[in-house]
């Protein structure tokens, strides 16, 4: 365009600061006569900048603007008529009546009118046409696709993807269209398999883009018709032989762009139907030679994602890939690593071959390239082949940027869990790097990687330590100092000569500001507070923290006097330094933060640490990792290397990874579903409260069932949730109620529950809560309580639970009963709710349960063994009885190592009090199935004995 | 169209680029639905009868009569379409108002749509030609009773006239028009 030229970078310092409302002042030459083409045509670039900038422009300007950029019709000037185009299609969305334009679009895209208005004017038309306008202009769309002229069927199909969204039932009719866009040439020749009769139009299309666009809409409207998407892959497969549906040459995909998406569809229906892989599979084969670059490396792309591959087709596929590495094109390189580093992850065997090719591509200036190279040879790399693989890293550490740095470190770090026996190397290392310049993220992850190694190898853990004291000699950051203060403490006490670490956080003590001196304190406490320490070091100790009382810092003299205070009192010590158990954080900060929101909270009293529920140290580290490694997959899957994701705050880290539809939880790690669980408890208590009959029972239930118990089964017209709350006099059943019927609207739902046994006098019917009106697919929340007459019995029941409702059809587009419809009452049969032991049981991590067990003896002990013939494998029964016994499980416990026999040990309190652990053993013999032994021990011995019960 | 050009000739050329320059003259087709807007543009504009679907928004057009360039406008008249003529009023020279002379029923609705549109300020100075169209159709009404019909000589300060058209055939535009340019070239 000519302005561009003239236009020099002065008008673009101008674009940067444009602001709207001058712009919508201007837009009054649009009005004047004669129109003058090229300053309008700058005006309406200016308004196109805007709205790509995100400006928004309230609805009424946008609407007068509108109407005076309709007064540009009536200029003929070709370029002003193709931004008036793009800009009716960026207003179509904030301006109202945008439908005025309607016959000046269809005149424009009319056979006679310009090529360049035609292409343009369907594409403004789609975006301001609504569905029902829509078959007043079929005819000119459905002739716009087959047009030969690629530019304009192009815009007709991609408009017509646009358009599938909101007119189905329309676009549907022209997939004949659509084939024959697709097919171009092809078709004169033979039917297609979609339209026998459409080939009036001879069609010859120049433009290969047209088939990649026709085929996207084929496949929109076919999508769901698993049957036409195989043909359409198989129509462009070459392999005539098998169908008698070819009478002529297969047609040909002269678009790579369209073959990619083919793949992707052949992938699609493999997934749908797995007895197609074979046949499909053999095809991906053969597209892997394709003479195309993009379609060898997606069709090698789809081989490596299919969940069941063969070894064949996948060393083809990798082959392909490696041939790729060496590319000269950075993209092609790119798009190959990316494909082997995800393949690494579940087939690292298989991407070995290429070591020494990624190797090479290390030192690739591009860094996504070389970055993905060596997170792929990690994973892939021998133990041997490490030493060379670190010492090439070294040398380009200094190279690159921090982002990629700390996917070095990250690197490392699982390097380190993987080669143990390389310690040396990787320490080396790290704290070559750690003295290197850098910033706060980067030095974070490296120590991070140390402090890893230094807990799971235990014989380099002295080395470590040394490194990480040698680092907050010289350290700029000061969280980093508390991090390490705060490991040290941890772990120096339990060393050889804890004496060593002491001089080294005295030395913070002197010479760092408040904050780090604070956990300096922190950190000389738990040497003296430690079981390890001897005498001599305790004086120390105490020597140095009454030093620390005349700091000139308020907070590090309080943690003085704490911590002096704390070291003469053995229960202290056990209370403050020795619990292996923590909050859960989460928990814990959301908490405090309702607390200090609600302004009545501080006179009802003082804030309850007894709600927070606690877990086990090694739980909330699990729980970090979780985080940390689906924060780094995301860094790594994503295209783009984003900003580093470590920046959130942990605790959001966690609930949002959990919280993330969709994300693949690694097989590996349990537990990590337990935040999720208290919040669920938390939302529930506050339900319940919200119904002042049940809030009148308690403050919350003592105990919530950790997971709601389906009474329907899926896909049925309503579906029913149960999930059971405890109260000391009470027991609420919560029914979690979904109609899933657009044509119905329910009113006064209730769930009546029919006892199978007698429980008069233990168990009676207080408060039935209805749902007053469900409409579909919103869920509402129906109750059933009962009193415990009877709090000493805990009953284990069966109820026969029915639906009651009123009917009323409904409009199914506004969701409004019809006038007059009384409706009629109707019932749904639920499953049968029970309730068991298990139910009263809160499932909650109790701190040192061997030595409780202990201390419980054997007084306290319940013990019966169980031959279960209907199991079929440990797993299924461990998971089984953790059901049923409602407690807490400990590291491992369901995850059996060995199929024949297996140990586990859950721990809970009962009504929320009392402590019971439960230990179990359990072995199998195919035929035989499971044999177990229960043993139960709890500070109330009829509890050992109602647990045990809860599994006969 | 041709030979309609050298009507006018030299002198009327020279007294036409004197007076606007090279500026159009606006004019605005209103009307009801159906009444024959979209066929009367285009056959002052190409000489032929096209076919035409409800126009949705307008259609705009140059036409050149007389050596005399018109930049036409032509509304859509159905109903959800009226209350947006007012965006095009400003600047107007001349609005044609067109009625199809056999719809009885409808002409109160179209005596109430003209007299709202003279109302507006910005139309003030606006020419206004009638034309009473579809004569060919049977039981059609003539120009006469179409002019009381509308009111039309109860208009005040308005230079205005109606003429009977059949746009297919093409009968009475150019006497339409030729009553435009007179009133256009008087009125400057």
């Amino acid at each position: 365009m000519s302005w561009k030229k003239d236009e020099d970078s002065d008008e673009l310092g101008a674009l940067l600061n444009l602001d709207h409302s001058a712009v919508l002042q201007e837009a009054r030459i649009f009005n004047q006569t004669p129109i003058r083409p090229r300053q309008s045509r700058l005006l309406l670039a200016k308004i196109v900048f805007l709205l790509y900038r995100g400006d928004s422009i309230p609805t009424i300007d946008a609407t007068n603007l509108f109407f005076s950029i309709t007064k540009l019709f009536q200029c003929k000037d070709m370029s002003l008529r193709q931004m008036v185009y793009l800009t009716i299609k960026e207003l179509s969305t904030v301006s109202e009546d945008v439908i005025m334009v309607t016959s000046s679009l269809m005149k424009d895209m009319q056979p006679k009118s310009e090529i360049t208005y035609r292409a343009n004017a369907i594409r403004a038309l789609c975006k301001i046409v609504d569905p029902s306008m829509l078959p007043g202009i079929e005819r000119l769309l459905k002739a716009a696709i087959v047009e030969k002229l690629p530019s304009i069927a192009s815009a007709a199909l991609v408009s017509s993807i646009h358009l599938f969204t909101d007119a189905k039932d329309v676009v549907r009719r022209w997939g004949n269209e659509a084939s024959e866009a697709l097919n171009g040439k092809a078709l004169s020749m033979g039917p297609s398999f979609f339209s026998g009769s459409a080939n009036q139009n001879q069609v010859v299309s120049t433009s290969n883009i047209v088939q990649y666009h026709a085929i996207g809409l084929l496949y929109a409207i076919r999508q769901h018709d698993r049957m036409a998407v195989l043909k359409l892959v198989q129509t462009f497969s070459g392999q005539n032989k098998s169908g008698g549906w070819m009478s002529g040459p297969s047609p040909t995909l002269r678009s790579n762009m369209a073959h990619v998406m083919l793949i992707r569809y052949a992938v699609r229906v493999m997934e749908n139907d797995p007895s197609l892989l074979p046949q499909l599979c053999t095809l991906l084969q053969e597209w892997m030679s394709h003479s195309s670059d993009m379609v060898s490396l997606e069709a090698a792309r789809a081989v490596c994602q299919l969940k069941d591959v063969d070894s064949r087709p996948l060393t083809q596929a990798v082959g392909v890939l490696q041939m790729f590495l060496g590319s000269p094109r950075a993209t092609a390189r790119f798009a190959a690593i990316r494909t082997l580093n995800t393949l690494a992850r579940t087939h690292p065997e298989a991407v070995q071959p290429c070591n020494v090719d990624m190797e090479n591509l290390i030192t690739d200036k591009n860094r996504s390239v070389a970055t993905f190279a060596i997170t792929t040879l990690l994973k892939t790399g021998n133990e041997a082949s490490v030493d060379r693989l670190m010492k090439q890293m070294q040398g380009f550490m200094a190279e690159i940027s921090d982002e990629f740095k700390i996917i070095v470190a990250e690197a490392v770090r699982s390097l380190c869990r993987k080669f143990p026996g390389k310690h040396s190397l990787f320490l080396s290392f790290l704290s070559g790097v750690l003295r290197d310049e850098g910033g706060y993220e980067f030095k974070r992850s490296a120590i991070e990687a140390i402090i890893d190694l230094a807990k799971n190898v235990p014989e380099c853990k002295e080395t470590a330590l040394a490194h990480l004291c040698e680092f907050i000699e010289d350290c700029e950051f000061t969280k980093l100092s508390v991090r390490v203060l705060y490991f040290l403490g941890e772990e120096g006490p339990l060393t050889a000569k804890p004496t060593i670490y002491i001089r080294h956080i005295y030395n913070r003590v002197v010479l760092e500001n408040a904050v780090v001196r604070a956990a300096a304190v922190n950190a000389l406490a738990k040497f003296g507070a430690s079981s390890a320490a001897d005498p001599s070091l305790q004086r120390s100790v105490r020597v140095l923290l009454k030093r620390c009382l005349d700091d000139r810092d308020d907070e590090v003299r309080d943690r003085s006097a704490w911590a002096l205070r704390m070291m003469d009192n053995e229960k202290t010590k056990d209370k403050y330094v020795r619990d292996d158990s923590t909050f859960a954080l989460a928990v814990l900060e959301r908490k405090l933060v309702e607390y200090c929101a609600d302004p009545a909270a501080s006179l009802k009293g003082k804030f309850s640490f007894e709600s927070v529920p606690r877990i086990s140290r090694a739980q909330e580290e699990e729980s970090r990792n979780q985080a940390r490694l689906e924060n780094m997959d995301a860094v790594l899957t994503g295209t783009t290397i984003s900003a580093p994701s470590s920046t959130r705050p942990i605790g959001a880290g966690i609930s949002e990874a959990i919280e993330t539809p969709g994300t693949p939880m690694s097989p590996g790690v349990s537990g990590s579903g337990f935040m999720d669980e208290f919040e669920q408890q938390a939302r529930y208590a506050s339900q319940l409260n919200a119904i002042p009959e049940i809030a009148a029972f308690g403050d919350q239930p003592l105990v919530s069932s950790r997971k709601p118990v389906d009474l329907t089964e899926a896909e049925t017209e309503y579906v029913v949730r149960c999930i059971k709350h405890v109260y000391d006099g009470h027991i609420v059943f919560q029914f979690d109620v979904t109609n899933t019927i657009p044509e119905q609207v329910l009113e006064q739902i209730e769930v009546a529950m029919e006892p199978e046994e007698d429980i008069d006098g233990v168990l009676e019917p207080v408060v039935v809560v209805p749902i007053p009106e469900l409409k579909c697919n919103q869920p509402g929340t129906a109750y059933v309580a009962f009193a415990r007459a009877d709090t000493e019995t805990f009953p284990s029941v069966s109820f026969a639970c029915t639906l009651k409702f009123i009917v009323k059809e409904c409009d199914p587009a506004t969701g409004e009963p019809e006038e007059g419809d009384d409706g009629f009452e109707d019932e749904y049969s639920l499953e049968a709710t029970d309730l068991g032991a298990g139910d009263f049981m809160q499932s909650t991590y109790i701190p040192d349960s061997h030595s409780l067990w202990e201390v419980l003896g054997q007084d306290a002990e319940a013990i019966e063994t169980f031959a279960l013939a209907n199991f079929d494998g440990i797993e299924e029964c461990i998971t089984k009885v953790n059901d049923l016994l409602g407690m807490s499980p400990l590291d491992g416990a369901l995850k059996p190592k060995s199929k024949a026999a297996h140990q586990a040990v859950f721990t809970g309190k009962w009504m929320g009090r009392v402590k019971t652990v439960a230990r179990t053993r359990m072995t199998y013999q195919k035929g035989a199935g499971v044999t177990m032994e229960l043993a139960v021990r709890s500070e109330d011995q009829g509890v050992s004995e109602l647990m045990v019960a809860a599994i006969a | 169209m041709g030979q309609l050009v050298k009507v006018g000739g030299y002198v009327s050329t020279l007294f036409n680029k004197l007076v606007y320059g090279d500026k159009e003259v606006r004019i605005l087709v209103l009307g009801l639905d159906g009444a024959g807007k979209t066929t009367i543009l285009y056959r002052m504009q190409i000489g032929e009868v096209v076919s035409t679907i409800p126009t949705i928004g307008f259609n705009v057009e140059t036409v050149t009569y007389k050596n005399i360039k018109f930049q036409v406008w032509d509304l859509g008249g159905q109903t959800s379409i009226r209350p947006y003529w007012r965006c095009y009023y400003a600047n107007t020279d001349a609005v044609i108002y067109v009625v199809d002379s056999s719809d009885r029923d409808r002409i109160g609705t179209s005596r109430d749509e003209l007299m709202s549109m003279l109302n507006e300020e910005e139309l003030r100075g606006a020419a206004l030609l009638v034309l009473a169209n579809k004569q060919d159709m049977k039981g059609a009404m003539s120009a006469a009773e179409v002019s009381e019909a509308l009111g039309l000589p109860r208009l005040k300060n308005r230079q205005w006239t109606i003429f009977k058209t059949n746009a297919l055939k093409g009968e009475g535009l150019n006497d339409g028009m030729d009553w435009l340019v007179n009133a256009i070239k008087g009125s400057k």
